[in-house]
């Protein structure tokens, strides 16, 4: 074979699947007279925005050739947590202030877990965050015995249905998370030892790296991110949802992997997530729009997302 | 002598922008070890990969008994009777012995539901490992032998199949004199055999003690094939490199200066009473066979393993790093064997490689500058010498002297007074190691300390001021530049100490 070289192999990856999603835009234009309209593609945005933010900490996890199975769970727990709280009569800032804490909180102490046991006790990611996701979802429906938390403050459901100018606020928080995370990840140090440690987490540690650390911050990361897109999409559906977020994990790994991340760590971009994630949210939009039943839908969505990765494989050979 | 077992004849191979192989005729009899050398990046890999069918040639033939064939994949070499060792060794460190050596051979009318014959198994694998004169205890998973003993389970695996044609890679990489001395004595076994060998070898007093022919190449052509008895050293040495090589061991004279590093009574898991010190200026070696607890005592050194008891000055300081972090703040460097897999992350390239260690020094703000970044990386490539296009290629398009600069350079951003290198030239091409031989000159010039830890006893006697033989986890002696011989150090790292197992 041969000589690999990553950086070249990454920009064609990201190219490849960019041309896929820009293919998939032609089609439904074509396909769909109301595909291609500002509010059309504006609401994909928004109801992207929620997995895609979520999917930004899911790179940065594999990225270091972890997995982070307990986002979806984080979500329903943490929309419930903040809901739960938002119920507690108190004085209106303070309400937001200790609704909006405590979710975004039993994000970064989810993460918090998850790492340590990974690291500390060197229990591998699946495992780790499989039994969070049981315990989390567990928690979310013994604390609401299995009802929605329903009766919110108003104005709680405005977060998501905001707009900055023209721009949902769930939109503009999703490209906000994006703009950063790729800065940490091209720009600082952090990020770099996210890739080293991804990539050959021995030669890290020997370079004086603290692994360990850098695998907690990850996964708090994630946890923090997921935290986030739960409160979001409580203020959507205005309320506490215990079953709200399941099966995100799968649609999440999905967009990062379609978005040309390595599983096995070292390689990937969230550019490539980004781009991953919107090509899937595209696609169901546009199914919809086209009135494909929405069993056949997961069909198309299984077999897009076996091409897009097939067609990453072959650029790179 | 007959027709040839094997003949390859003209054999090209093109990868984009370089022609890897160019016209390259090879031959092999049965019964007869055939060496190849050649620097790396000579193609002896590559023609290797071609005749076990892991890369497809561009032109050429290939013939076999003097009736030629086709190779497209391992599957056709194999059942050719070709059997490739590679350097990395191929085994399922999850299986045990015997599964690794019929791995792939199991029989073919098994179904799903067909439980495998399990002592069947374990008895064939006993069977060939006798052929070779060992005893191995199949049971064993593959993942808890020593580099030799895999070695040897990989040469019975070949064997299994019936091999005609074994390929060894750089066998002796990992191996002490006595395991290479056993390994020579299983290669004789299997020329009188009639199987023929393929030795590839960076260490040329190999070549001369088992090859009966040698091929050399040089950037993709062959420069001369003849038997070893009518070669020397120095020819040898010339054909490669392509031009004379004055000294191998360019050793520089040093005035040692204050002393850097003082061990005193170390003890840590297998290591005992481990007492020594080193001096700037100094190059201090370590000899000993594999397992004598060489590297352990660089990890200790390096914070990545604890230590028990003993103290450890550095600088003047006590020096207890509990990780490699604060080893490499205190002005530690490690250069692994293994520089792949403990030194390098190949996925990224020169400059990120360089900077890793010391990122610290070069952020701004939040951010890595990375023109400070890139200019660190160009002051270390050009000082050091790293032939690259540019710092921004990845490390995994250099050879493996400039991959192991690479991690000097690492070292030097950091600013490491001691430098620990274990098996610096560990699968380094003649050239580059004089060139690697040449910058410990000029580290201890610098002032650096440093310790050398190798198998290469040549290089050894060539390069220590002063080398320390190490045995069965202690120091059984250590031995001026002066006083240094090859059979001295052998006397000491087989020096076990009976009278204290006994008591023990």
């Amino acid at each position: 074979m041969p000589a690999e070289r990553p950086t070249l192999s990454r920009v064609l990856s990201e190219y490849g699947i960019g041309a896929a999603f820009v293919l998939e835009l032609t089609l439904f234009s074509v396909l769909s007279p109301h595909f291609a309209t500002v509010d059309n593609l504006l609401n994909v945005t928004l109801q992207t925005s929620i997995t895609a933010i979520i999917a930004v900490g899911m790179t940065f996890v594999i990225l270091t050739a972890g997995i982070d199975l307990s986002v979806g769970s984080i979500v329903a727990l943490s929309g419930v947590l903040t809901t739960v709280v938002l119920r507690a009569d108190l004085p209106v800032p303070l309400a937001y202030a200790a609704g909006l804490g405590a979710g975004l909180l039993f994000g970064v102490l989810s993460g918090t877990a998850a790492g340590i046991f990974v690291t500390k006790f060197r229990i591998t990611p699946f495992i780790v965050t499989l039994a969070l996701m049981t315990i989390w979802r567990g928690t979310a429906f013994v604390i609401t015995e299995g009802r929605p938390v329903w009766e919110l403050p108003e104005g709680f459901s405005e977060i998501a249905r905001a707009r900055v100018s023209f721009l949902p606020l769930p939109t503009l928080i999703m490209i906000v998370v994006f703009a950063l995370a790729h800065f940490v990840l091209t720009r600082t140090k952090f990020g770099r030892y996210v890739y080293a440690v991804g990539g050959n987490s021995e030669a890290a540690r020997l370079a004086g790296i603290r692994t360990d650390r850098v695998l907690i911050q990850v996964y708090v990361l994630s946890g923090l991110l997921s935290a986030l897109s739960g409160i979001l999409l409580a203020s959507r559906v205005n309320s506490g949802q215990p079953n709200a977020g399941l099966m995100y994990e799968l649609d999440v790994i999905a967009a990062v992997v379609v978005g040309g991340t390595s599983l096995f760590g070292g390689r990937g971009t969230v550019i490539g997530t980004l781009i991953g994630s919107l090509l899937i949210g595209v696609l169901r939009n546009g199914l919809n729009l086209m009135n494909v039943e929405s069993y056949v839908q997961q069909v198309v969505v299984g077999v897009v997302i076996l091409l897009a990765v097939m067609m990453d494989r072959l650029r790179k050979r | 002598m007959a027709s040839p077992l094997l003949a390859m004849t003209g054999i090209v191979k093109e990868y984009p922008g370089v022609r890897a192989l160019d016209r390259v005729d090879f031959d092999l009899y049965a019964g007869e070890v055939h060496c190849l050398v050649g620097e790396n990046g000579a193609g002896k890999s590559t023609l290797m990969k071609i005749l076990g069918g892991a890369v497809q040639m561009d032109g050429g033939t290939i013939a076999i008994d003097g009736r030629q064939t086709v190779i497209n994949s391992p599957v056709d070499a194999q059942r050719l009777g070709i059997g490739v060792i590679y350097q990395d060794f191929r085994l399922v460190d999850e299986l045990n012995v015997a599964e690794n050596i019929v791995l792939g051979q199991e029989p073919a009318g098994y179904g799903f539901l067909t439980a495998l014959d399990r002592k069947a198994e374990h008895r064939r694998a006993r069977e060939v490992l006798a052929l070779l004169g060992e005893s191995l205890d199949t049971r064993v998973s593959a993942g808890f032998l020593s580099a030799a003993k895999r070695q040897i389970v990989e040469i019975a695996k070949a064997l299994s199949r019936n091999v005609r044609i074994l390929v060894m890679d750089e066998p002796s990489a990992s191996l002490s004199d006595h395991e290479l001395n056993n390994l020579f004595a299983i290669i004789r076994r299997l020329k009188s055999e009639g199987v023929g060998v393929i030795y590839i070898s960076h260490r040329l007093e190999e070549i001369f003690s088992i090859g009966d022919r040698v091929t050399i190449l040089r950037d993709g052509s062959r420069v001369e094939t003849g038997a070893v008895q009518g070669m020397d050293r120095r020819t040898l040495i010339r054909l490669m490199v392509g031009r004379e090589l004055e000294q191998e061991f360019p050793k520089e004279d040093c005035t040692p200066g204050r002393e850097i590093l003082r061990v005193e009574n170390l003890k840590a898991g297998m290591l005992k009473d481990i007492s020594f010190s080193l001096r700037e200026g100094e190059i201090f070696g370590i000899a000993g066979l594999v397992g004598a607890g060489r590297s352990e005592l660089a990890h200790v050194l390096f914070g990545a393993r604890s230590r028990d008891s003993g103290s450890v000055q550095l600088n003047g300081e006590d020096f207890d790093p509990q990780s490699p972090g604060e080893a490499i703040e205190a002005g530690c460097g490690l250069l692994s064997e293994d520089r792949n897999r403990y030194g390098l992350i190949l996925q990224m390239n020169i400059r990120e490689n360089v900077t890793l260690s010391n990122l610290r020094e070069l952020v701004r703000g939040l951010v890595v500058d990375r023109r400070s970044e890139r200019t660190v990386a160009e002051r270390f490539a050009g000082q050091l010498k790293i032939k690259a296009p540019s710092v921004e290629v990845s490390v995994e398009t250099l050879s493996g002297g400039n991959r192991q600069k690479v991690i000097l350079a690492r070292w030097l951003f950091t600013r490491s007074k001691l430098l620990i290198f274990d098996e610096p030239t560990a699968g380094i091409d003649v050239g580059a190691k004089r060139e690697i031989y040449l910058l410990m000159n000029d580290l201890v010039r610098r002032g650096i300390g440093v310790i050398m830890i190798s198998s290469d006893l040549s290089e050894l006697l060539g390069m220590c001021d002063r080398i320390a033989v190490m045995c069965n986890g202690r120091i059984t002696g250590i031995l001026q530049r002066q006083e240094a011989t090859q059979e001295a150090i052998l006397s000491l790292a087989t020096q076990f100490a009976e009278a204290e197992d006994y008591a023990g």
